[in-house]
């Protein structure tokens, strides 16, 4: 069990820069996200969409922006934890103890609950039957490559990931890129060699067609496409990879006894504190009159809650509201001579 | 102001009115309509609020931009007439729009 002043859900913008409003103040956190790396939906989303209203900043990427908050809040030397989802909180007298999915746990005094939309998961296929096979013979990452040797694969998708895969496997099994529409989404080189590898026979595209239905008892024997025009083909397959981006599930959040609106967990503006002590919520995923989900708003959203959470961590402490620019204190917390 | 009609998969119609300058989405959301999610609150990053316009309405409207084709590929069944809700505008010549949401949104 870890012991810290406040656990943070969510490692986007949000998340990151509450790890600086707390440690400006003295607190320590740890965030855990279930993504592989710090950004959430700016690095997840949009990482080369500009951005325009970030004050201060004419414009940036989302992930110019993940980079500067993560050398923002370096002094402070935080712990990440990712590809692990909160499953369950639970209340210890004026602390809460957090369990994820892989078995850790934090306790603190504090939880800040910055998770956007929910955490992030692969889009599925729509098919009822893709169950059955999801993680045998359905797959929606490559995890091992040495598992897709020798195959027929049938790979799904428009986007880098579909095209990338089709690059690398075509390179020891037999593949079928399937896509919706005659256009990819992809670098010009790596559309060039897509091309090549159709031209020199060693790949088949099939454009434009959706999946119509998968064949099979225990393993995919074949799946069925069809084309736009309603012909449809049948094409022996064993192995299925489909890219189709990911979407936000909200998840367990919603079993944590917070009030909740639609799918936005209800703080007062105050203090960004949800209706249990000690739970805050700010970002995308907090609501109160004349939310806007905007960065910005989640800037602020963090700085309030960690004045609160700084109450609870330090009870005995008298809060002291310092600038940046001339208290002593915080410029050593930030190594700053 | 005009009418924007919003019919799930299963045939449940909701028929709104929608201020002109707002989106198809936005009616939506603020309608509590069914079947549109809009996760990602507008900005074309999660095509969860993907609709199917009506044929004889789809030309009508504003030319599909290239990023919005692409945000489509990663929606479920997306088809000739799809579009995303969050970047149709609503205006008096769209009075009488209706849209209808698909099977599955996220």
């Amino acid at each position: 069990m870890i012991t810290t002043d406040a656990i943070i859900i969510g490692a986007g913008p949000v998340g990151l820069f509450a790890v600086h409003q707390l440690g400006i103040k003295g607190l320590k956190s740890i965030v855990i996200d279930n993504l592989d790396k710090p950004g959430g939906q700016c690095i997840e989303l949009y990482p080369d969409k500009p951005i325009y209203d970030i004050p201060a900043v004419p414009e940036c990427t989302g992930e110019e922006l993940t980079k500067n908050l993560l050398e923002q809040i370096k002094p402070f030397n935080t712990q990440f934890f990712y590809n692990e989802r909160v499953d369950e909180v639970m209340q210890d007298k004026d602390n809460w103890i957090v369990k994820t999915n892989n078995n850790n746990e934090f306790t603190a005094p504090n939880i800040i609950i910055a998770g956007g939309v929910g955490s992030f998961e692969p889009r599925k296929l729509s098919l009822k039957e893709a169950e059955k096979f999801e993680g045998k013979s359905i797959f929606y990452a490559v995890k091992n490559k040495e598992a897709f040797k020798n195959k027929n694969i049938s790979i799904f998708g428009g986007g880098d990931s579909a095209l990338d895969w089709t690059l690398e496997l075509s390179k020891f099994s037999k593949i079928n890129l399937i896509h919706r529409r005659d256009e990819f989404r992809g670098a010009p080189h790596t559309l060039a060699e897509i091309k090549k590898l159709e031209k020199d026979g060693k790949i088949s595209i099939k454009t434009p067609c959706q999946l119509e239905s998968i064949e099979g008892d225990k393993d995919i024997a074949s799946i069925t496409i069809k084309f736009e025009d309603g012909k449809t083909e049948k094409i022996k397959t064993d192995t299925i990879l489909s890219f189709f981006g990911l979407i936000m599930k909200l998840g367990p959040i919603a079993e944590w006894g917070l009030n909740m609106n639609k799918k936005t967990i209800e703080v007062n503006s105050e203090n960004f504190q949800t209706n249990k002590k000690g739970i805050f919520a700010a970002g995308d995923i907090c609501s109160y009159p004349g939310k806007l989900k905007l960065i910005l708003s989640g800037f602020h959203e963090v700085a309030l809650a960690s004045v609160e959470c700084f109450k609870r961590a330090r009870p005995e402490e008298k809060y002291r509201f310092e600038f940046t620019t001339s208290s002593k204190t915080i410029q050593d917390r930030l190594g700053k001579k | 102001m005009p009418k924007i009609t919003y019919i799930t998969h299963d045939g449940e119609e909701n028929t709104v009115e929608v201020p002109t300058g707002l989106s198809i989405m936005e009616g939506a959301i603020q309608n509590n309509v069914k079947g549109i999610d809009a996760d990602c609150g507008g900005s074309m990053a999660c095509a969860t609020c993907h609709v199917y316009v009506s044929e004889n309405w789809f030309s009508k409207l504003e030319k599909i931009h290239d990023a919005e084709t692409d945000m489509l590929d990663m929606a479920y069944e997306p088809k000739k007439n799809s579009r995303l809700s969050c970047q149709i505008i609503v205006s008096n010549d769209l009075d009488g729009l209706i849209v209808t949401t698909p099977v599955k949104q996220t």
